[in-house]
């Protein structure tokens, strides 16, 4: 087929947490440019389960870009060469014929691999559930336009309240820091009225946790920023060290 | 006061420490470079060496020379601490790293530029702070004296300028990277910091860096 791509895939293969993985080389051919890398990645998986091999273990779900689940760290990159989307909206259209693809698991001590490209996020709940909610009675829903809450703010909270919780930040990260996640999830309430309430509490349970999870400090390089499928702000670190150190102040 | 050193032993309270600390470090770039600056004067040091005369004797001057000590400390411990710390979160690396797609080289070598920096402050406080003020040097000749004099060796104007070239790229990261430890990321603000940090980055190391260069080239008497 004219136009289709023969690529080397190099895939790590780890048959879970407890021994040592490897890479594998892999040939795959007559790739369509409009597949996604998904698609590519079942394509070779066909083959070797028609061969009776082990196929590649990914994780994946809603292959719209919604779902934060397919984590694939592509040529040294988390999600592969573009800015701003997941795996499943990578296009092999990004790649060239005869190209060599490396593809890895997200690597960090807080996400043991399960299996091959598979790791455990679930330190991503923990923190969630250390904090990032709102347990006061807000009452019934009301009426929109009597929440005082400026555009500006309900703007910057929902664009927090973007994040999937990929984890492509902690794979970006050369310190595997959780930063940009725990502050966007900070930050979507913390700007709002339901969520001030219990701001201080918040900020001091899920940064405690996160540490606890073993994710480490932030560098301020802005890979995370880069490399975020939902461009989710540096600004909500700065928010968080905000919220956080005047926790440690007012607190009680 | 439980809460405060559980506060500032979170992952981000060792970054304020090093956001504080720099910052202070940063301040007192300022001073040394100023009252060094005075030897492009070119009076024969007699401005340089009435500052440093100045600087070796005045109680409040000996005094924050402590805090300056204190300060510098807490910004390496704190510093290799944060480096050994953050390694350990990624035990197996990856293969391939595609790190100039996301962020710049010297963000991300921080702790290699700042370990050139402790290197190059070792020999630099051996050439000047040992001889200002614990040997009896300004007694026998002046600072401005000793200046002329060790940079007469190429080697140590090289090794000098690597040092000012590494200061720059720490800074360049350093300065900007601090008020967003401390939080001050805001629309108003944040354009003026970068500036103002890029300016300082570049000016105060080249500042610098033009001392020694012009000792050896004999640009100045």
């Amino acid at each position: 087929m004219e136009g289709n791509l023969n690529l080397t895939l190099k895939i790590w293969r780890q048959k879970n947490a407890s021994v040592a993985g490897k890479f594998e080389t892999y040939q795959v051919s007559g790739i369509s440019t409009d597949m996604s890398f998904l698609e590519m990645i079942d394509v070779l998986n066909n083959r070797l389960i028609e061969e009776g091999d082990d196929p590649v273990a990914f994780d994946h779900d809603c292959r719209e870009g919604i779902c934060g689940m397919c984590s694939m760290y592509i040529n040294g990159r988390p999600h592969g060469p573009n800015r701003g989307v997941t795996t499943c909206q990578l296009h092999m259209r990004s790649f060239q014929d005869g190209e060599t693809i490396t593809v890895e698991p997200w690597r960090a001590s807080a996400f043991p691999v399960i299996k091959d490209l598979v790791v455990n996020r679930s330190a991503f709940d923990r923190i969630i559930a250390a904090g990032g909610f709102v347990s006061i009675n807000t009452g019934n829903a009301q009426d929109a336009n009597s929440l005082p809450i400026p555009k500006e703010d309900a703007d910057d909270a929902f664009a927090a309240a973007a994040c999937i919780g990929c984890g492509a930040c902690v794979a970006a990260c050369k310190n595997a820091s959780a930063m940009l996640f725990t502050s966007a999830k900070i930050s979507q309430l913390a700007l709002l009225p339901q969520g001030k309430v219990e701001a201080a509490k918040r900020a001091e349970a899920m940064v405690a946790q996160m540490d606890e999870e073993g994710f480490g400090a932030c560098s301020n390089t802005g890979a995370c920023e880069a490399e975020c499928p939902k461009g989710i702000s540096l600004e909500n670190i700065a928010r968080m060290n905000r919220e956080y150190f005047s926790a440690t102040f007012s607190s009680k | 006061m439980a809460w405060l050193a559980k506060s500032l032993n979170s992952s981000l309270g060792k970054k304020l420490l090093m956001a504080i600390t720099g910052l202070f470090l940063i301040s007192f770039l300022l001073v040394h470079c100023s009252l060094n600056a005075l030897i492009f004067l070119n009076d024969g040091g007699v401005a340089f060496n009435e500052g440093a005369e100045f600087m070796a004797h005045n109680p409040v001057i000996r005094s924050m020379e402590i805090v300056l000590f204190a300060g510098l400390l807490l910004h390496i411990v704190d510093g290799l601490r944060l480096w050994l710390e953050n390694k350990s979160k990624r035990p197996v690396a990856y293969a391939v790293v595609d790190g100039a797609a996301n962020s710049k080289w010297y963000s991300r070598s921080m702790g290699l530029l700042g370990t050139l920096l402790l290197l190059f402050l070792i020999l630099h406080l051996k050439h000047f702070w040992y001889f200002s003020r614990l040997t009896d040097g300004l007694e026998d000749h002046t600072l401005y004296a000793e200046m002329q004099a060790v940079f007469m060796n190429p080697v140590v104007v090289v090794v000098y300028v690597l040092g000012c070239v590494s200061l720059g790229y720490h800074l360049l990261h350093g300065f900007q990277s601090a008020f967003q430890s401390i939080g001050w990321n805001h629309p108003k603000y944040s354009p003026t910091i970068k500036t103002i940090g890029a300016i300082f980055s570049i000016v105060i190391p080249a500042a610098f860096a033009a001392m020694p260069i012009a000792f050896y080239f004999h640009l100045i008497q």
